[in-house]
């Protein structure tokens, strides 16, 4: 009885930082639609902010001193990122913005390993909370009663500000009708800062509370990212009920999971997420996302056409110059584009689905992974030649995408987006837990193609076949009816269902079309490197085809490879020099400001006011 | 080269730069050799890894070189990510002329670095990764290793707990290949050495994302006499601050793989434990009986104005051993090397070591000894160093578990 006491006491504890993290991510979201992927980074800053004035600030003042100072300095730094990067960027497509804050994260781990060193920094311990109490017998460090009850304070302060204050009620306002807020006189920009100021504070304050817990290290804020996003839908986007709820809940079930089922503690969170959201599609105390309202920021897309003579012969005349590059270029380059071109097939079928069928996958990584799995298990368990393992792998990976896109399309929107990653983050424990079948994160190696294709010019000739045939192939589904049959499901479902359109089928069908485009991209990818581990199933890796999907632009039909291709080149370039992080976040910052439609989208703008494209007679 | 001509070269070399004579190496071409890290996912380890490195190459430049010929690394970062490792190791090799690839940390992604190394028959030296595949279910005729491997670091650990009464262990150890592989060994020797031990639990922590308080209340539960410890990194600092508060660690003896190793201890500052077991780097221990330990410590610390790690070692003996098998080789040809690695003697800091011809594993060994806190910081006492070749399974062994070539 005393340790099932202590082990609840110590999940409640556990709850305190998830919760104030989790809590600003949701009030952003709510209020600005941004999704904060910069969030851990916050939480991160608020830990090495907090440790440096811990030691200039003494005592017990000092060191809660400290902790509000930490958050308030991440929130002032919040207000910077959200003015310089974020403004320029809100009229942009939905989900653009995760982009900029995808920048914002490099940015941030190069300037953090710049200011406190590449050393984990241990927290110092709160002063006069060093010891034990004991409960029942069993020892609760003093620090975790006193998150206990600092965690309620918090949410309740939360509560009431927005709950009872007037700048409380123009946050509720903005968060179901931003436009009807600014329409009424209220300055929607600073009520925006305002609100990022907030979110970040909180997230400040919970990466400085968690310090006499643990300590400030550089890998914090991608640690902490999955379990906040995870809070935030179980209870519900823009929930603070919710997100408290949700902490307690996980934080408990966790320390239940690490004392009875010690391996469970890589998915457990993500199965009660499946399990919350098959029965609550909206989380726990969510509300139903109003449909339409957040659909189409921005300029209206443009209806669909073939590419004209001119752009036709560009293109073949782009692909004679890829086709012969063996001949005039080392070995190296032929390397380096097989790898972009599989990245680029990769991308282009998420943004098939994303473009064309407005489902914004987070999990897309489990086809590419799946696909490459596949592959690398045939042909370690069975022997199957290149050939057909490469044929097997988008055909393993589209019945995974049945199955997972079957669950899946019950929901929509973030929360669609939420399972797909949890289903990604099931498919990655599965590689990784399952060792004697998968060799876990030793991974399975020694995946090599048949002799005559072993070269890397004979392999770059494959490669270059099925990813450009690929990529058409899907270009081509685009222009056919079930392109158009998918455009519409997108952006009016129910008059498409009016019209005898079966959109979730529509839909399903999009899905698995896409996941056997990855897994014929995954197939590739272990066949060029030789050998396969869990981290091509990571959530980095499907947000690495999410960001570039947006960069290229997700309102043209090329922008998933254009943007596949420029990021991927960038990066090889970049990551020779020392703090390629930084360069790279910055360039992607730079990008995002100068053309909030994407590289397609913003070039084409320019090529028809400079005259070189001919502006279309619908676009006026 | 025996220790003492190591002293001789190494008292020459550091004779020379002072002197500010120009290194005699510069008539040749430079050698190049490829170095694939993770210099950004990793800066805590790599860091030190890369100025143990460039130490050494600057004292073989100073003393003529390889084959009269400089060496020179090219430090390239993979992200931690295996397939950019791949794709980074074809462009040293293919584009950059480098002449073979050391590096990594990661076992995952020096496995696929051995496994590229074996289809184009490039030699790698696998410098840190301690998984235990890499030298034997997933050994190959091109990839060498040369730290302490995890069996070699579990087995030492566990000769120790032989000697004394405890009979219930439990463990912990991250959720990983190297955590499975380090509890998996232990076990092994330890249940040999002492049939009758019992292991009472098992913990998992994802690694990086430590539950300590939970984690300690499991172990708590499980009433072992001694603990195993493998975590590291920022999830050992909350181990040990959660078991410390909650007093876990009362009564109980720990053995912490890795845990003594400056990478680990410095961070714990005061609140390091006192009383575990630990394999690790008492590099402030050393004295002039030490020999090449204290020298290297000393030049370490004159060279950078900072402390070495137990990275800065691994990446002098890098540098050490790829000017050992490249003059040795006489050549720069792949296969040459390739040839001259196996049952290479390295002298070292450490003293000498070999790779051994049957699993290319390097018999470099590790310091063994009791943690305490000395001026308000963690340190190593009464350490001794234990030789690798003592510590692995008999060549019959070896040769079932590696792959026929």
């Amino acid at each position: 009885m005393g340790l099932f006491i202590a082990q609840i006491l110590t999940g409640l504890a556990n709850a305190g930082a998830l919760f104030m993290v989790a809590s600003g991510l949701s009030l952003i979201f709510g209020v600005t639609r941004v999704v904060n992927f910069a969030h851990g980074s916050f939480y991160m800053l608020g830990a090495y902010v907090g440790y440096s004035l811990m030691q200039v600030l003494p005592g017990m003042v000092g060191f809660w001193g400290a902790i509000l100072l930490a958050g308030i300095i991440v929130g002032l730094i919040g207000v910077i990122v959200e003015i310089c990067v974020l403004r320029p960027v809100y009229s942009a497509p939905e989900l653009f913005q995760l982009v900029a804050t995808f920048g914002v994260i490099l940015v941030i781990q190069d300037l953090a390993l710049m200011i406190w060193g590449p050393q984990d920094l241990l927290g110092p311990r709160a002063p006069g909370l060093k010891g034990v109490i004991r409960i029942m017998g069993e020892p609760v460090p003093q620090y975790d009663i006193a998150l206990i009850v600092i965690t309620p304070f918090v949410a309740i302060a939360l509560w009431y500000l927005i709950t009872k204050t007037r700048v409380g009620t123009l946050v509720r306002a903005a968060t179901q009708d931003r436009e009807m807020v600014s329409a009424l006189g209220v300055n929607q920009a600073w009520l925006f800062t305002g609100v990022f100021f907030l979110g970040c504070a909180l997230a400040g304050l919970g990466g400085a509370l968690q310090l006499p817990k643990g300590g400030a290290d550089l890998l914090m804020d991608f640690t902490i990212l999955g379990s906040v996003f995870v809070v935030v839908v179980i209870g519900g986007m823009g929930s603070l009920p919710g997100a408290y709820l949700a902490a307690v809940i996980i934080s408990v079930l966790n320390v239940f999971g690490v004392t009875y089922a010690p391996q469970s503690t890589l998915v457990l969170m993500f199965v009660v997420m499946v399990i919350v959201l098959m029965f609550r599609p909206f989380g726990l105390l969510g509300k139903e996302e109003i449909a339409g309202e957040h659909g189409q920021v921005g300029e209206p897309e443009r209806p669909i056409k073939p590419a004209g003579n001119r752009m036709r012969l560009l293109v073949a005349a782009g692909l004679l110059i890829l086709g012969l590059l063996p001949f005039y270029s080392g070995n190296f380059a032929v390397v380096l584009v097989t790898d972009i071109m599989i990245f680029c097939l990769f991308a282009a079928s998420l943004h098939f689905m994303l473009g064309q069928g407005g489902l914004v996958s987070f999990g897309h990584a489990a086809f590419f992974g799946g696909g490459a799995y596949a592959a690398a298990l045939f042909v370690t368990y069975a022997d199957t030649p290149m050939e057909l393992a490469l044929v097997l792998a988008p055909i393993c990976a589209g019945l995974a995408a049945i199955v997972i896109g079957w669950v899946c399309l019950r929901s929509t929107g973030v929360y669609f987006a939420m399972l797909t990653l949890a289903f990604g983050q099931l498919l990655w424990s599965l590689a990784f837990q399952w060792g004697d079948v998968t060799g876990g994160d030793d991974g399975l190696v020694n995946i090599w193609p048949s002799d005559w294709a072993s070269d890397n010019d004979v392999y770059y000739y494959i490669a270059f076949v099925l990813c450009i045939g690929g990529i058409l192939l899907l270009r081509q589904a685009a222009h056919a009816p079930f392109g158009y049959a998918m455009r519409a499901a997108r952006d009016s479902a129910r008059q498409a269902e009016a019209m005898g359109i079966n959109t979730k089928r529509i839909q399903w069908v999009a899905f698995t079309f896409a996941g056997i485009m990855a897994g014929l991209a995954g197939g590739l990818f272990v066949f060029s490197k030789g050998s396969i581990f869990p981290n091509e199933l990571e959530t980095a890796r499907s947000f690495d085809a999410l960001i570039v999907v947006f960069l290229g632009g997700v309102k043209t039909l090329s922008g998933g490879w254009v943007g596949a291709a420029f990021f991927e080149g960038i990066k090889d370039y970049l990551t020779r020099f020392e703090y390629w992080r930084l360069a790279l976040g910055l360039s992607i910052i730079f990008v995002v400001i100068l053309g909030p439609e994407g590289i397609v989208g913003s070039l084409r703008k320019a090529g028809e006011r400079f005259g070189i494209l001919k502006v279309p007679e619908d676009a006026t | 080269m025996k220790r003492s001509t190591f002293l001789k070269t190494l008292v020459g070399a550091a004779a020379l730069s002072m002197t500010g004579i120009a290194a005699l190496a510069q008539s040749g071409e430079p050698i190049k050799v490829g170095e694939i890290n993770h210099y950004k996912r990793l800066a805590a380890f790599a860091e030190p890894y890369k100025k143990g490195i460039e130490l050494g190459l600057e004292e073989i430049n100073a003393a003529g070189g390889v084959l009269d010929r400089p060496l020179e690394f090219i430090f390239r970062d993979d992200q931690g990510d295996p397939g950019e490792a791949i794709k980074i190791a074809e462009e040293l090799m293919t584009s950059e002329g480098a002449v073979m690839l050391t590096g990594t940390i990661l076992s995952n992604v020096g496995l696929a670095i051995s496994s590229v190394a074996a289809e184009k028959q490039w030699v790698y030296l696998a410098a840190e990764p301690l998984a235990d595949a890499l030298t034997w279910s997933q050994g190959n005729p091109w990839t060498f290793r040369l730290r302490t491997s995890t069996y070699m670091q579990a087995a030492m650990l566990a000769e120790q707990a032989a000697k004394t009464d405890a009979m219930k262990y439990a463990t912990i150890a991250p959720n990983y290949a190297y955590g499975k592989d380090a509890v998996a060994a232990f076990k092994e020797v330890l249940t040999e050495l002492k049939p009758g031990v019992e292991f009472v639990g098992e913990q998992w922590p994802a690694l990086f994302k430590i539950d300590a308080g939970a984690e300690v209340q499991a172990l708590e539960r499980s009433k072992p006499d001694a603990i195993y410890n493998v975590t590291f990194g920022p999830d050992l600092a909350k181990f040990v601050r959660e078991g410390t508060t909650r007093g876990l660690f009362d009564g109980r003896t720990v053995y912490g793989l890795l845990s003594g190793e400056p990478e680990y201890m410095e961070p714990l500052a005061d609140e390091a434990p006192e009383g575990w077991i630990v394999t690790g780097y008492p590099w402030y221990d050393f004295t002039e009986e030490d020999g090449a330990n204290k020298i290297f410590v000393d030049a370490y610390q004159a060279r950078f104005n900072e402390t070495p790690k137990l990275g800065s070692l691994v990446g002098y003996m890098t540098a050490a051993t790829v000017a050992a098998a490249i003059q040795k080789a006489g050549s720069t040809d792949g296969d040459a090397i390739r040839m001259a690695f196996e049952g290479l003697d390295v002298a070292t800091p450490v003293g000498d070591i070999t790779f051994r011809e049957i699993d290319n594993q390097a018999t470099m060994g590790a310091f063994v000894g009791t943690t305490a806190l000395k001026d308000g910081a963690g340190v190593m006492t009464d350490w001794t160093y234990l030789n690798g070749a003592d510590y692995l399974p008999s060549d019959e062994e070896v040769a079932k578990l590696r792959p026929a070539e």
